[in-house]
């Protein structure tokens, strides 16, 4: 629970990766302008440090901390959305997240980080190649789409360059092809601009980006992981888009004193001292990551007893939700949080915990009841689950 | 305002010009509330000069454009060079410095948004006209507020980021004058600085400031944090490497005092109690507010602390403090009309930049087309071996989007029971057919739901048609029970349906306020009153611009009360006819 931190791009935080980024050194002389401390050494910068904010330290918010780490953990789950006051650490969790993910295989020069043991496929890149395609260690990429992006940058476009150099048509991969397997991050979900929803909306249920401009016809693989953030006071969010996201969290700024008091002492001790904050959580981060690569390798043995599976279908239908994509998530979710847990079997209980994420958006809308809808499923999660 | 107090609010716009040009990016910046005119343009001179010198001070204009604020492809550059050349936008020319955002309370969402992430992370990415970049843009910000009254003010994404508040709106010229330049030593406090380097004994700024802002109910984090980094720099500014109490309370007193919500509770004496004579409600206090103030440190730190509440109390606005101790704490209610009251329109408004489509459906934009265009031509030239003429393909034309204000819808919302008497009916039937006439004029759209018996109906869909209205308005019949409640809900939900539809609805009440019929359809005055307030507050949530007219014959508190909780406007017109009801509408929506 922390504020915002740095912009991270593709991310390279993996563990073959250094945490820290170097910055500019002209750069830093510039920013400390006349402040310099007693001892005459400048001050450390007050804010944008060269590394994220590490997702162990981040204090409370436990239900947004499990929704990201479920989608880390089976991405099929369908994304997350959250929903919540300004300064409640939403981007931090997410970037904080994309530290924490485990480095994947990639096809190397494949401009979609193909999964070499999976067939090709749909890739432009890996399909037409009969040689044994090699692979490296990548790490899963986080890519944001920044306010204000244009179409040609997201679904990929003529290679600018190489067309007025060379005079050749070549496809300029966009943000699409770079979350290939990873996570794409919108930051203010609910201000992107109306064509880019559309957009997403097509990609996000096909996973696959199909280009037709500047007369270039292409279709490449795009499946990610979709992550929006928001504030519900500046605007709302379109319900084809909201669909697409499988679990939507709420988050609030905590209210009792000491909770408040050790994330303002946290954030102060990251931005005084960022490489060595991190370095004293980078313990449990690795605890963290390894725990998520041992719950994506139990997911497929998990057992799914035949009472869960009836309970869902229990809620859903008491919830009056449309259609089974909110009972597909809702044992998926759980599914994923029982791996997670390192648990056995899928439990009612599992399945109490990730109601509220995985149904709180898909209730057959009743607008002035919007602000209810996690009391309504608490309530009936409490008459068909029991307590 | 006596000159005194001009002048000591003059003294600290000074202390916020030093300090911001002190650490712009670290401070976030400021918002500045007040008119053109020596004052502020004074105060700019000082922030200038205490800039330091190199570091930039770039001023937005009101309306810039995306490809302005954020950069793009340089057109220009890139037909010479023959290959892509970006072009810094506004946010990343501002780098290490100040940006001055003119206009601030007209600033659209979207540009609101591109100077909250660069303050957020003190970098821009870009991702347009084939490039992706990512810059420093470590400026802070200065928001020149010039709205008037509660609802015109800069984004509150904006002003949350941002360390301190200033309004120069009372300040005359003359309080200028005794210091026009500023004395270096302006920071330090003056008579009450501690020794240098002094007292950390249990002097915990963290806690402290935390404390600080929740006993002023300040929801977000980031308002401790600021006062935070502001108390470090006053102490850093002065010397030390340590901040005293006076840097704390300094701090609170610039950064926490405009963001207080509500009173603290008075100083708390010995026992913790609050004075008896405050006239301030006891939930103004929540008893989780209260505990933790004994408990995390005793004696001195609880003292430190309320000194530090003091000063934040001081800053306080007068007017603020009015109306907390009138209405209790501020509701923090999402401003009305607003959300709703633009839309991106394909033909007519304000137009809002270009993009990719059809002009078949749209207005074409050529300017914007040539220029998409005109980086192909020697491409397209040489592959095709065209003339001197401009190669133009479906893929360059660009189409001009507007926005501009949607339509009004007005909801009548009528109680048709028996105990609103049956000519109510009628004079409400008669007020929908005049503004139905003016809507021909305005835009507007009217619909109308009326309750009576055990439900509520839509009579008339939100419609122009002065036919149709008229003859759903005359087969309106009347008498029966009040459910109030299935009218507010019924009200409700049309409005949210005109909203998403893209209107902006507005809901006028015709109510005695007497219910009593339960929502459950079943008759009782007691479960129906409770119903009817459960679905007033729930009304309020959806934050849609109401008017409650008391219908009955002699006002009653049931209708203010039903009003106050539905956040509509109250308006007792126990004999209205049907043209003063509509003048009080139109002034009520204006």
């Amino acid at each position: 629970m922390v504020l915002n931190g740095t912009t991270r791009t593709v991310s390279p935080g993996s563990a073959s990766h250094p945490r820290s980024r170097p910055e500019a050194p002209e750069r830093r002389a510039g920013l400390d302008g006349g402040l310099r401390n007693p001892r005459g050494e400048p001050e450390p910068s007050f804010t944008a440090p060269p590394v994220t904010f590490p997702f162990s330290a981040i204090v409370g918010q436990d239900e947004m901390r499990r929704a990201l780490m479920i989608a880390a953990v089976d991405p099929s789950v369908g994304g997350v959305l959250v929903f919540g006051d300004r300064g409640t650490g939403k981007s931090t969790a997410i970037r904080g997240l994309a530290a924490l993910l485990p480095p994947m295989k990639a096809v190397i020069g494949c401009p979609y980080s193909c999964d070499p043991a999976k067939p090709a496929g749909e890739c432009p890149h890996c399909s037409g190649r009969t040689d044994a395609r090699r692979s490296h260690l990548a790490p899963v990429p986080v890519v944001d789409l920044p306010l204000g992006a244009t179409e040609d940058r997201v679904v990929g476009a003529l290679d600018l360059e190489r067309a007025l150099t060379r005079g050749e048509k070549a496809f300029e991969p966009g943000l699409l092809a770079r979350a290939n397997r990873g996570f794409l991050y919108i930051d203010e979900v609910n201000l992107l601009d109306d064509h880019l929803v559309d957009l997403l909306l097509d990609v996000a249920a096909s996973g696959i980006n199909t280009v037709e401009r500047e007369g270039l016809s292409v279709r490449h693989p795009a499946k990610f992981v979709l992550v929006g953030s928001g504030n519900p006071e500046e605007g709302e969010l379109r319900p084809q888009l909201l669909d697409r996201f499988g679990l939507a969290v709420e988050v609030t700024t905590p209210t009792d004193l000491p909770t408040r008091i050790d994330v303002v002492r946290r954030r102060d001790a990251y931005e005084r001292d960022p490489a060595g904050f991190c370095a004293s959580y980078a313990k449990a981060d690795r605890a963290l990551q390894k725990r998520l690569t041992a719950a994506r390798a139990r997911l497929s043995t998990l057992d799914m007893p035949d009472a869960t599976l009836e309970a869902a279908a229990r809620l859903c239908l008491a919830l009056g939700t449309d259609g089974l994509r909110g009972e597909l998530t809702l044992m998926r979710t759980a599914r994923a949080l029982a791996a997670y847990e390192g648990a056995e079997t899928v439990g009612i209980d599992h399945l109490r915990q990730v109601a509220p994420s995985a149904l709180r958006h898909r209730l057959r809308r009743n607008p002035l009841d919007e602000s209810g809808s996690t009391a309504r499923v608490a309530r009936a999660v409490e008459e068909v689950l029991g307590s | 305002m006596s000159e005194g107090e001009s002048s000591a609010i003059w003294a600290d716009a000074l202390r916020v010009a030093r300090l911001v040009a002190a650490d712009p990016h670290g401070c976030g910046g400021v918002v500045v509330r007040a008119g053109a005119g020596p004052v502020r343009d004074r105060w700019l001179d000082i922030v200038r000069e205490n800039l330091n010198p190199g570091k930039p001070l770039r001023r937005m204009p009101a309306g810039i454009a995306e490809d302005r604020l954020i950069g793009g492809l340089d057109l220009a550059a890139t037909l010479v060079a023959g290959r892509p050349v970006a072009q810094a936008g506004l946010l990343a020319e501002a780098d290490g410095g100040l940006l001055v955002a003119a206009m601030a309370e007209r600033m659209g969402q979207g540009t609101a948004a591109h100077l909250a992430a660069a303050l957020d992370t003190g970098r821009l990415r870009v991702e347009r006209d084939g490039l992706a970049e990512t810059r420093p843009a470590r400026f802070g910000l200065v928001l020149l507020d010039e709205g008037i009254g509660e609802d015109e003010a800069a984004p509150a994404s904006l002003t949350d980021r941002l360390a301190f508040h200033i309004d120069l709106t009372t300040v005359p010229p003359s309080a200028m004058r005794p210091v026009l330049r500023p004395p270096c030593d302006s920071l330090s406090p003056e008579s009450e600085t501690p020794p240098h380097g002094g007292a950390p004994s249990g002097h915990d700024p963290v806690a402290e400031l935390s404390e600080v802002a929740a006993r002023l109910g300040i929801a977000s984090l980031r308002a401790p944090l600021l006062a935070l980094r502001v108390a470090r720099l006053l102490a850093r500014l002065d010397g030390r490497a340590e901040t005293a109490e006076a840097d704390a309370r300094e701090a609170a007193r610039l950064v926490l005092g405009h963001r207080a919500t509500r009173l603290p509770e008075h100083e708390s004496a010995p026992g913790g109690e609050p004075e008896e004579g405050e006239p301030s409600p006891p939930e103004q206090a929540p008893p989780e507010q209260r505990e933790p103030g004994p408990d995390p440190e005793e004696g001195t730190g609880q003292a430190s602390e309320d000194r530090i509440v003091e000063a934040a109390r001081a800053a306080i606005p007068a007017g603020l403090l009015a109306m907390l101790l009138r209405d209790g704490p501020r509701l923090r209610m999402p401003r009305a009309g607003k959300a709703g009251a633009k839309a991106v329109s394909a033909r007519s408004g304000r137009p809002m930049g270009a993009r990719p489509g059809d002009p078949r459906r749209a207005r074409l934009d050529l300017i914007a087309t040539l220029r998409a265009a005109s980086p192909w031509q020697g491409l397209r030239r040489r592959a095709e071996g065209g003339g001197t003429c401009l190669m133009i393909r479906p893929d360059d034309i660009r189409i001009t989007r507007f926005r501009q204000r949607t339509e009004t819808t007005t909801i009548f919302t009528v109680d048709a029971s028996g105990s609103s008497a049956l000519e109510r009916l009628a004079e409400a039937k008669g007020a929908v057919e005049l503004l139905l006439a003016e809507a021909y004029t305005r835009r507007d759209k009217v619909a109308l739901v009326a309750f009576r018996g055990a439900g509520a109906e839509l009579v008339l869909a939100p419609t122009r048609s002065l036919v149709r209205a008229r003859r759903g308005l005359a087969a309106l019949p009347g008498g029966g029970g009040t459910p109030l409640a299935a009218g507010i809900d019924a009200a409700g939900q049309l409005a949210l349906g005109v909203r998403r539809g893209g209107g902006t609805p507005v809901v006028v009440m015709l109510t005695d306020g007497r219910a009593n019929v339960a929502r459950s359809g079943i008759a009782g005055r007691e479960r129906a009153g409770e119903d009817s307030l459960k679905a007033a507050r729930l009304f309020r949530e959806a934050d849609v611009r109401a008017i409650l007219i008391d219908t009955a014959q002699r006002p009653q508190d049931s209708a203010r009360r039903l009003a106050a909780a539905m956040g509509a406007r109250y308006l007792p017109l126990p004999h209205a006819d049907a043209g003063a009801m509509s003048a009080a509408i139109r002034s009520a929506r204006e």
